[in-house]
C-alpha cells in the first residue's frame, strides 16, 4: 500500500479528490470539454445528473435483458412441448397435450429468471467485474470513495494525457487532494 | 397567492447527518466486536433450529403419519405454515421493487432489512412442501431432470407452477439483495482494519470501486431487476392461491383469490417489519434512519391492506350466496358458525377489525401500540391460511366423510423450529451484513444531490423540508 514512485511501477493516472457532489459534476464537464475521454468520477452514491456531465452514452443493460428474456420465454415453451408432447406425452382430463393457458406460469417465471439472470450478470460483464486488482487500491485516500469521498481520475493511457495540464485542469477545478497513481 | 400551502416531506433521515456519520453509524454494528447481547439471542434461536432439523428428521425417518392430518384433511399445518412465511416474504419485495419504481424514497431506510426478511422467510416456506412430499428422496421428480420412471413433471398442475414460483422468486430476490450489497460490501472493505474481514467483504464485494460509469450500468440494472421482480412477487402469490383455487373444492375455487392473496401477503409481510423494525432500531440506536415517518407509512399500508383483505372476505360470503351454488353457500356458513368457528373469528377480529385503528393518527403513530399490533396482524394472517385450508376440506361434498383437523406436538414443533431458522439466518444478517443500504440512503439525502449546491462557491444549500414554513416552492 505505497504510492512511491519505483523504476518498476507505471503510471496509471492521476487522483484528485474533490469536496462534494456538485464539484464533481462541474469538473466532469470541464474534464470532458478538455477533450479527455479515458477518466472516471468516483462516489459514495450515484450521483444525480453525472452521467450527462461526464457524457456516458445510453447503458446498452437492457439489450442485454431482453436477449435473456426471449431466450427463457424460448426454452421454457420448447422444454415443455418437447417433453409434454413431443417425448412423453400424457392424457391429463382430457386436456390438449398442447395445454397453452396452462404453460403461462413457468413460461413466465423462467423468462423472468433468465432476464434477471441478463441484469445482474450483465451488468457485471459491462462494467468489467469482478476485478480485484485495480491500481487505485494502492492509494490509502481512495478509502474514502466508498465513504464521503468524491474522487476523479484522469487515465495516463489517454491520448491527450500530459501529467502537468492535467494537474493544471484539476488544480483550477478546485480539487482538495491531487496524487499520481502507480500500478 | 394559492390557498394551497407547500407541505414539504418530512426529512428521511433526521437529526445532523453527514455522509461518513451514515458509514459510521452502519458499519460499526458491523465491524466492533461481537456483543454478549447477540449471543444471548443466538442461544434460543439455535436451539429451535436444532429442533426444526429433529422434527424433520424424525418426519422423513417415521413419514408424514406423525403429523395430524386425516382421511379428509390432506393439507394441514404444514402448507398453512408455507402460505404464511411466503406471504410475509411479500412485503421485502414490495418494499424493494414496487416502493422503487414508484420513488418512495422512504424505503431506503428498510429496503435492506425487508429483502433479508423476504429470503429467510422463503427459506422457511420452502421446507414444507419439500418435505410434505413424504418419500423426500424422491423430491427432484418435481424438477424437469430425466428420472427411473422416464417421465416428465405434469406441466398443467398448480403445485408444479409453484416449484418454478417459488424457486425462481427465491433466486431473483437473492441476486437484487446481492446487487444492492456490493457497494456497501466495498464500503465495509474500506472500513474494516483486520485482514480477514478485508478479504472476505473484498471478496464479495467484487472490486467495487464507486466508479460512476458502473453506478451508470448498475442503477440500470437495479431498475430492471425492480421492473422484474414486480410482476414475479405478484405472479408467486398468485400461483400459491392456484393452488387452491384451481382445484374444485366448495371454498377455494373462487377467482377471487390471486387479487385477495396477494393483498394478505402484504398484509402480514409488513407486520413482520414493523416487528423486526421497531425491535432492531432500538437495540441498534438507528431511530435516526428507521424514524417514526416510516412506522406510520407503514401502518397506512397496513390499514390499506387490511381493508382489502376484509373487503375479500364479504365478497366471498357475497359469490358463494349469489352463485347459486349450495356447497359454496354451506362452506361459508360453517366457516363462520361450523366447527371451526373459533378460527374464523379470530381471524375477522385480527384482520378486519384491529387495522382498523389505525384511522387514528395517535394510534398509528404510537410504537408500542402499532408492534402490538403488527403482532396480532401476523396472527390473524396465520389463522386465515388455517380457516382456508383446514374447513374446506374438513367439511366438503360429503357429509358422511366429515372430520375434524387436529394438529400433533410434531406440527407445532416443525412450525416453532422454523423461527429458529429465521432468526438464526436474520441474527447472523445483523452480525455480518450491513442492516440499511448505505449508498442508497446516502443518495437520498439532500446533500447528495447537486441541485442543493450554490453554482458561485459550491457550498450547500439546505432545501426546504419539515420544519420550514415558508410557501414560495413551486410543485
Amino acid at each position: 500500500m505505497s504510492t512511491s514512485n519505483d523504476q518498476n511501477t507505471e503510471l496509471y493516472g492521476i487522483l484528485a479528490e474533490f469536496r462534494n457532489p456538485k464539484e464533481l459534476v462541474d469538473v466532469s464537464k470541464k474534464i470532458v470539454e478538455a477533450g479527455y475521454d479515458k477518466f472516471d468520477t468516483y462516489s459514495p452514491f450515484p450521483i444525480h445528473g453525472i452521467d450527462k456531465a461526464m457524457s456516458l452514452e445510453k447503458s446498452k443493460l437492457g439489450w442485454i435483458v431482453l436477449g435473456h428474456g426471449l431466450l427463457g420465454f424460448t426454452l421454457a415453451i420448447s422444454m415443455m412441448y418437447f417433453m409434454a408432447v413431443v417425448d412423453y406425452p400424457l392424457n391429463i382430463s382430457g386436456k390438449p397435450f398442447f395445454n397453452a393457458p396452462a404453460w403461462v406460469p413457468i413460461t413466465f417465471e423462467l423468462t423472468v429468471l433468465l432476464s434477471a439472470f441478463g441484469a445482474v450478470f450483465g451488468m457485471f460483464f459491462l462494467n468489467g467485474l469482478p476485478k480485484h486488482h485495480n491500481p487505485l487500491f494502492n492509494v490509502e485516500r481512495f478509502k474514502k470513495a466508498t465513504d464521503d469521498g468524491f474522487f476523479v481520475c484522469i487515465e495516463a493511457r489517454d491520448s491527450k494525457f500530459h501529467a502537468d495540464q492535467v494537474q493544471q485542469l484539476l488544480e483550477a477545478a478546485g480539487a482538495t487532494h491531487i496524487e499520481e497513481v502507480y500500478d | 397567492m394559492s390557498k394551497y400551502e407547500y407541505v414539504p416531506e418530512p426529512a428521511l433521515v433526521k437529526g445532523n447527518h453527514s455522509f461518513s456519520s451514515i458509514t459510521e453509524l452502519v458499519t460499526d454494528v458491523n465491524l466492533r466486536p461481537t456483543p454478549k447481547a447477540w449471543y444471548l439471542a443466538m442461544l434460543p434461536a439455535n436451539a429451535l433450529l436444532m429442533l426444526l432439523l429433529a422434527s424433520i428428521g424424525y418426519l422423513i425417518w417415521q413419514g408424514t403419519g406423525i403429523w395430524g392430518l386425516n382421511n379428509p384433511v390432506g393439507w394441514g399445518w404444514a402448507i398453512i405454515n408455507f402460505v404464511w412465511w411466503v406471504g410475509i416474504g411479500h412485503a421485502g419485495t414490495l418494499i424493494s421493487a414496487i416502493l422503487f419504481l414508484f420513488r418512495q424514497d422512504w424505503r431506503t431506510a428498510i429496503n435492506r432489512f425487508a429483502e433479508a426478511m423476504t429470503i429467510f422467510a422463503v427459506m422457511c416456506a420452502g421446507i414444507f412442501p419439500a418435505i410434505h412430499v413424504g418419500r423426500i428422496w424422491v423430491i427432484y421428480w418435481v424438477f424437469p431432470v430425466p428420472n427411473q420412471m422416464a417421465m416428465w413433471p405434469n406441466f398443467n398442475s398448480p403445485l408444479l407452477w409453484d416449484v418454478f414460483a417459488v424457486s425462481t422468486y427465491f433466486t431473483v430476490s437473492l441476486l437484487f439483495w446481492y446487487v444492492g450489497l456490493i457497494p456497501d460490501l466495498a464500503t465495509l472493505r474500506d472500513k474494516a482494519s483486520d485482514k480477514i474481514r478485508q478479504v472476505a467483504y473484498g471478496l464479495f464485494s467484487l472490486g467495487w470501486t464507486g466508479s460512476n460509469r458502473h453506478w451508470w450500468n448498475y442503477e440500470k440494472a437495479y431498475m430492471i431487476l425492480a421492473g422484474l421482480a414486480t410482476p414475479l412477487v405478484l405472479s408467486v402469490h398468485t400461483i400459491v392461491s392456484f393452488d387452491f383455487a384451481v382445484s374444485m373444492i366448495p371454498g377455494w375455487h373462487t377467482t377471487i383469490f390471486p387479487p385477495y392473496f396477494v393483498a394478505g401477503a402484504i398484509f402480514s409481510g409488513f407486520a413482520m417489519v414493523l416487528t423486526l423494525m421497531l425491535v432492531a432500531r432500538e437495540i441498534f440506536g438507528m431511530k435516526d434512519i428507521m424514524t417514526d415517518d416510516h412506522m406510520e407509512k407503514m401502518n397506512i399500508v397496513i390499514l390499506v391492506t387490511g381493508s382489502m383483505v376484509g373487503f375479500a372476505y364479504m365478497m366471498e360470503f357475497f359469490i358463494a350466496w349469489y352463485s347459486g351454488v349450495e356447497y359454496e353457500k354451506a362452506i361459508f356458513l360453517l366457516r363462520a358458525t361450523g366447527p371451526y368457528a373459533w378460527a374464523y373469528w379470530t381471524m375477522m377480529t385480527c384482520n378486519v377489525v384491529s387495522p382498523q385503528v389505525f384511522w387514528f393518527k395517535k394510534l398509528r403513530t404510537n410504537v408500542k401500540f402499532t408492534f402490538a399490533i403488527s403482532i396480532v396482524v401476523n396472527i390473524g394472517m396465520w389463522f386465515e391460511r388455517f380457516v382456508i385450508t383446514v374447513t374446506s376440506l374438513a367439511n366438503d361434498y360429503l357429509p358422511s366423510s366429515w372430520d375434524y383437523y387436529s394438529p400433533t406436538i410434531w406440527d407445532v414443533l416443525t412450525y416453532v423450529g422454523t423461527f429458529g431458522l429465521f432468526f438464526t439466518m436474520f441474527l447472523l444478517f445483523l452480525r455480518f451484513l450491513p442492516m440499511i443500504a448505505i449508498a442508497e440512503l446516502k443518495a437520498v439525502m439532500p446533500i447528495a444531490d447537486p441541485h442543493n449546491y450554490d453554482e458561485e462557491t459550491k457550498e450547500y444549500i439546505a432545501p426546504k423540508t419539515e420544519g420550514s414554513n415558508t410557501h414560495s416552492e413551486t410543485v
